[in-house]
């Protein structure tokens, strides 16, 4: 097993390398790459449910929707978060998107398995509904064009810079994340993830702890909404269909829940598969379907569990050597 | 609380006139019994007597049909578990409920922190807690596990997964121990030193137990009751039991 350490390090020189070689790399990677790395917070936030929690949510598009249609309505109808109050709007968009969920936590939380999924799916498309019907706000089915990024002192409508903007934010919410999952809270998730009824006898209010992650993950979706309205400049029922929280949480599955960092692997694969495979092939969506089928049937523990198995394998074949040269031994003999 | 102060004459837990049904089936009748501070109480009874059951009303798994429950004379009938738990009381279950894919190590972790108000810190690594870390480390080296502390549950013996259950009772520093058949599945060696296990622990540990393995239940147990079809049948010593008519009926059919 690797150390903890290592690992860190490891990520933390990934990061380092990510930022220093992506705005060299031309103005569509650096477009993907801020893209991406918006999306990935909200496939973290899945991923404290998914993989940490053990809730599968599909309603998470919802938080990520409130933050990206706040921003979009403040600044076109307030002219609100274009400058320094931009990081008002961001407190705001993380605000929202945990009232919401402790809004449909208290809805959710007390299913589980199966239904939960239903249930968020339900409030899920709700928040989509609404976002559509309720046009003097939203704008409909067009949305709302932003008509501008934000500017106090760092210029964002350069590229560059936002990208950095997002990258800041993107890498702040990794640590505060790692920091919470590794934390005694944290713990506690995955032990009611492992075995909910053991974890009460224990002393601990399982329902208030699960409600609690759910509010955090739904102040992640928001902030992800709030940085995803900034990036494209546009928004509209579309960014909060049911096909973003599936995305989501098919990201994290591909990734490998239970890992904050498979969730931002797995965001960045279909990231860039989508736009590379789509600029080469009109078949790409059955691409990306394949390896989601193939990595579900063959990789249920996702990419990051590939080490483990491969581990786990030459541990098989040693096991073998050993029972094959003891068989050999005792044919001899 | 003053309850501790008089802790000898308050009862540790209390039921009065427990009934549980699920449905048109009575699975506990009118079940009354009390638990001083270090009483060693057994239950013993057929299969589908409604043990298990009983279990799950005193621990808050199910909620009661009718009857009261007490700890420490307060009446805990409609509290939740995990506030039971915080008065001071533990489980084991039958079948082993263990967090498989964590090591040792962490499900002590987990257990100590239950009762622990820095369960809800969410913004310090909970490896910066030594004290918890001490704790786990004492447990173990108590129930003599510290060896293993880094293998994954799932990977133990079922005899070490047994042991492991009330290792993990004992984290939160319970007054009372309930043990849902402790030995099951056990092989005779292992029973025994289960046995010793369970007589060494704390004197003032009130335990109350259910088993099949009468071996055991004779070692530990000062008092037995025996439960049929959820009704207390009879209640005795280990003796009086043994030469009880009543109880050799129902263990071995018209006797």
């Amino acid at each position: 097993m690797m150390s903890q350490t290592i690992k860190i390090v490891v990520v933390v020189l990934a990061l380092v390398a990510f930022v220093i070689i992506v705005p060299t790399s031309g103005s569509f990677v650096v477009l993907l790459a801020t893209r991406a790395m918006a999306f990935a917070i909200l496939a973290m936030s899945v991923d404290i449910l998914l993989g940490f929690t053990g809730l599968s949510s599909l309603g998470q598009a919802a938080y990520f929707g409130v933050g990206a249609y706040l921003t979009a309505v403040l600044a076109t109808k307030f002219h609100f978060g274009l400058g320094w109050d931009f990081w008002l709007v961001v407190v705001l968009g993380m605000l929202i998107g945990a009232a919401l969920a402790a809004v449909f936590g208290l809805f959710a939380i007390r299913a589980g398995g199966v239904y939960f999924l239903m249930i968020t799916l339900a409030l899920g498309q709700c928040v989509w509904g609404l976002a559509y019907r309720w046009n003097s706000v939203t704008g409909g089915d067009n949305g709302i064009n932003l008509s501008g990024r934000p500017s106090f002192g760092l210029d964002l409508s350069n590229e560059v810079t936002f990208f950095y903007l997002v990258f800041g934010f993107f890498a702040a919410s990794m640590a505060l994340m790692y920091v919470l999952i590794r934390s005694p809270f944290g713990r506690s998730l995955v032990g009611i993830r492992e075995r909910e009824l053991r974890m009460q006898i224990l002393g601990y209010n399982t329902w208030l702890h699960k409600y609690i992650a759910f509010i955090i993950a739904g102040a992640f979706g928001g902030l992800s909404g709030v940085l995803w309205a900034q990036t494209n400049g546009h928004v509209s029922p579309e960014t909060l269909v049911l096909t973003t929280s599936v995305d989501a949480l098919l990201m994290v599955v591909l990734g490998g829940a239970g890992t904050l960092i498979g969730a931002v692997i797995g965001a960045a694969i279909v990231f860039g598969m989508r736009e590379y495979l789509s600029t080469l092939v009109p078949w790409w969506q059955y691409a990306l379907g394949a390896v989601y089928v193939l990595t579900i049937l063959y990789l249920p523990s996702g990419l990051m569990g590939v080490p483990a198995r491969i581990r786990q394998a030459r541990a098989n074949t040693a096991a073998q050597n050993v029972v094959e040269a003891n068989k050999e031994l005792a044919t001899k003999t | 609380m003053s309850e501790q102060t008089n802790g000898s004459e308050t009862p540790v837990l209390e039921l009065r006139g427990l009934c549980k049904s699920f449905g048109g089936l009575q699975a506990t009748r009118q079940v009354s019994l009390r638990m001083m501070p270090g009483d060693r109480k057994a239950i013993i009874g057929p299969n589908g007597a409604g043990k298990t059951t009983l279990f799950n009303l005193i621990t808050g798994i199910y909620p009661v049909s009718s009857g009261q429950l007490f700890l420490y004379g307060r009446d805990v009938t409609k509290w939740p578990s995990h506030r039971r738990t915080a008065m001071g009381m533990a489980r084991t279950f039958q079948v082993t409920h263990l967090f498989p894919k964590l090591t040792v190590f962490d499900n002590l972790l987990l257990a100590i922190n239950g009762l622990r108000s820095s369960k809800f810190v969410m913004w310090r690594f909970l490896s910066s807690y030594k004290d918890v870390y001490e704790k786990a480390e004492r447990l173990l080296s108590d129930a003599g596990f510290l060896d293993r502390k880094d293998t994954e549950v799932r990977n133990l013996s079922h005899g070490e997964q047994r042991q492991l259950e009330i290792v993990l009772g004992l984290a939160s520093d319970p007054k009372i121990l309930l043990l849902d058949e402790p030995a099951a599945g056990l092989s005779s060696g292992e029973t025994s030193e289960m046995a010793r296990f369970l007589m060494n622990l704390d004197p003032k540990l009130a335990i109350l137990l259910i088993e099949h393995d009468m071996d055991v239940v004779f070692d530990v147990a000062s008092q037995i009751s025996v439960l049929h079809f959820g009704e207390i049948l009879e209640t005795g010593t280990p003796a009086q039991i043994h030469a009880s008519a009543k109880v050799q009926e129902i263990y071995l059919g018209t006797g």
